[in-house]
């Protein structure tokens, strides 16, 4: 039984510095020495540019300069094309940072989604009370980083929705997400604000099962796989930079699509 | 007599100067374009290995990145230098005339004849401010190539906010596909040209000091 705090007896923190462990240590090492060798090669040679820590330096703050070139090319009204349920991908594949008999176990009738930071409703919400908003199916593209994608059909209720039922400050920056497992990511505002981001409940029109994120996923077809976090426990309007469990080891910000 | 000399060659000097090979833009342009190609096929194999296409993946060596996240901060960091430069070279080669002038016009016959010659290595290469057919067509072809790449490439970037040039491209899986030929026919090109700039030295002196 899954109680108010995320995981009982396991520090979430703890939990992902654990699976950032299990990430590829020496290819992460080797980040950046196939730009020292580039530069060796061509026309870096003697810029401390080839330097690993300065070149992953300047490759950051020219990641963080695509973030603000892809705001500006993100249309708000611009709607990620829909398909006819024969484009549906079945089995959809499972994708996360652990296994799929590792996904976390959360008990529907305990769960409860934590609200914070710039709201004016600081409550936790049930599940009953979540799904007894309007709701709404799509059946869109799911784009992952690793460049593969699928159709899928997702149903729940429009974050825009809940989120002036909250009574969210909408001016502020960033919403983040936190999961049951530890895992989080955040978003910038006009993208929380599109009609097709989704609080998702049901994925093919079945309850959302536990590899995909049961009970709560955000499904958001206008940014790539990682940037819609499953088993969502926690959401947080903000204006301080949350990252991300994959942004803060380097993939790309706002990734938008 | 000795005199006279003198002054001849310095009047072939500054006329040779000022008809230099390969202007200065050309020059920049095309090292500048050399190292965002480098940047965006090494970081590019890097991607493509996160979820291979075909049945195959890229040796880790060859590889720009070190992991997926670091090929991907190079591919969209050297994507800035690629189209900038890319763009500036297309704007002064039609303003300029140079494209007109060098390589146009391609005529079929003449590409087969010269291409049957390159086969037998007897394919002259000694005037180099002229393209032989065989060169116009490789030089047009690899810019087209270049075009695609980074229309296929925004347009699997972007396939919400660009979605009309993703459809153009077949949809999101089909673009995967075009930006990989596209790479693949600049490789195969960059093979060529290579090994060519390296057979014929003063090619690559030209595009060096420009002549």
């Amino acid at each position: 039984m899954r109680q108010r705090q995320r995981v009982p007896g396991v520090d979430p923190k703890h939990l992902v510095k654990e699976a950032a462990q299990l990430l590829p240590d020496p290819a992460r090492r080797a980040f950046l020495r196939g730009g020292a060798s580039l530069g060796a090669v061509a026309f870096l040679a003697g810029c401390d540019v080839i330097d690993g820590a300065s070149a992953e330096h300047a490759l950051r703050a020219i990641s963080r300069f695509n973030d603000r070139a892809q705001a500006l090319l993100f249309n708000p009204n611009r709607l990620a094309p829909t398909f006819p349920e024969s484009a549906i991908a079945r089995p959809f594949r499972f994708n996360a940072f652990y296994r799929e008999d590792e996904a976390p176990v959360v008990d529907g009738g305990s769960y409860r989604l934590k609200v914070g930071g710039l709201v004016q409703e600081k409550r936790d919400w049930r599940l009953e009370e979540l799904y007894a908003l309007p709701q709404e199916k799509q059946i869109t593209r799911h784009v992952c980083v690793e460049g593969w994608s699928l159709v899928g059909s997702w149903t729940g209720v429009r974050l825009s929705h809940f989120l002036k039922r909250i009574g969210a400050d909408t001016g502020a920056q960033y919403i983040n997400f936190i999961c049951a497992e530890g895992y989080w990511t955040s978003i910038d505002m006009p993208t929380a604000l599109h009609p097709q981001t989704q609080m998702t409940f049901k994925f093919a029109d079945e309850t959302l099962p536990r590899s995909y994120g049961f009970p709560m996923k955000i499904r958001i077809p206008t940014k790539l796989g990682f940037k819609n976090p499953k088993h969502v426990v926690e959401m947080v309007v903000t204006n301080d930079y949350p990252g991300g469990y994959w942004e803060n080891q380097g993939y790309n910000w706002f990734s938008g699509l | 007599m000795a005199t006279s000399a003198a002054v001849t060659s310095s009047s072939q000097t500054k006329r040779l100067k000022g008809r230099a090979i390969h202007p200065l833009w050309v020059r920049i342009s095309h090292w500048m374009n050399a190292l965002a190609m480098i940047v965006m096929i090494g970081s590019g194999w890097q991607i493509y290995n996160a979820s291979p296409i075909f049945d195959f993946e890229f040796p880790e060596r060859i590889t720009i990145g070190g992991w997926l996240a670091g090929g991907i901060l190079w591919h969209f960091a050297a994507m800035w230098l690629l189209v900038a430069n890319g763009l500036v070279y297309l704007v002064l080669g039609f303003s300029t005339g140079r494209f007109k002038a060098k390589l146009l016009p391609i005529r079929p016959r003449e590409v087969v004849a010269d291409l049957a010659a390159a086969l037998r290595f007897r394919l002259a290469h000694q005037d180099l401010s002229s393209y032989n057919a065989l060169q116009r067509i490789l030089y047009l072809g690899v810019i087209l190539a270049g075009v695609v790449a980074v229309l296929s490439g925004l347009s699997i970037w972007k396939p919400v906010q660009l979605q009309e040039l993703t459809f153009l491209f077949g949809g999101y899986e089909n673009a995967r596909v075009v930006h990989f030929l596209a790479m693949s026919a600049i490789v195969a090109f960059l093979v060529v040209h290579v090994v060519l700039a390296l057979l014929v030295p003063k090619s690559l002196r030209a595009m060096i000091t420009g002549r």
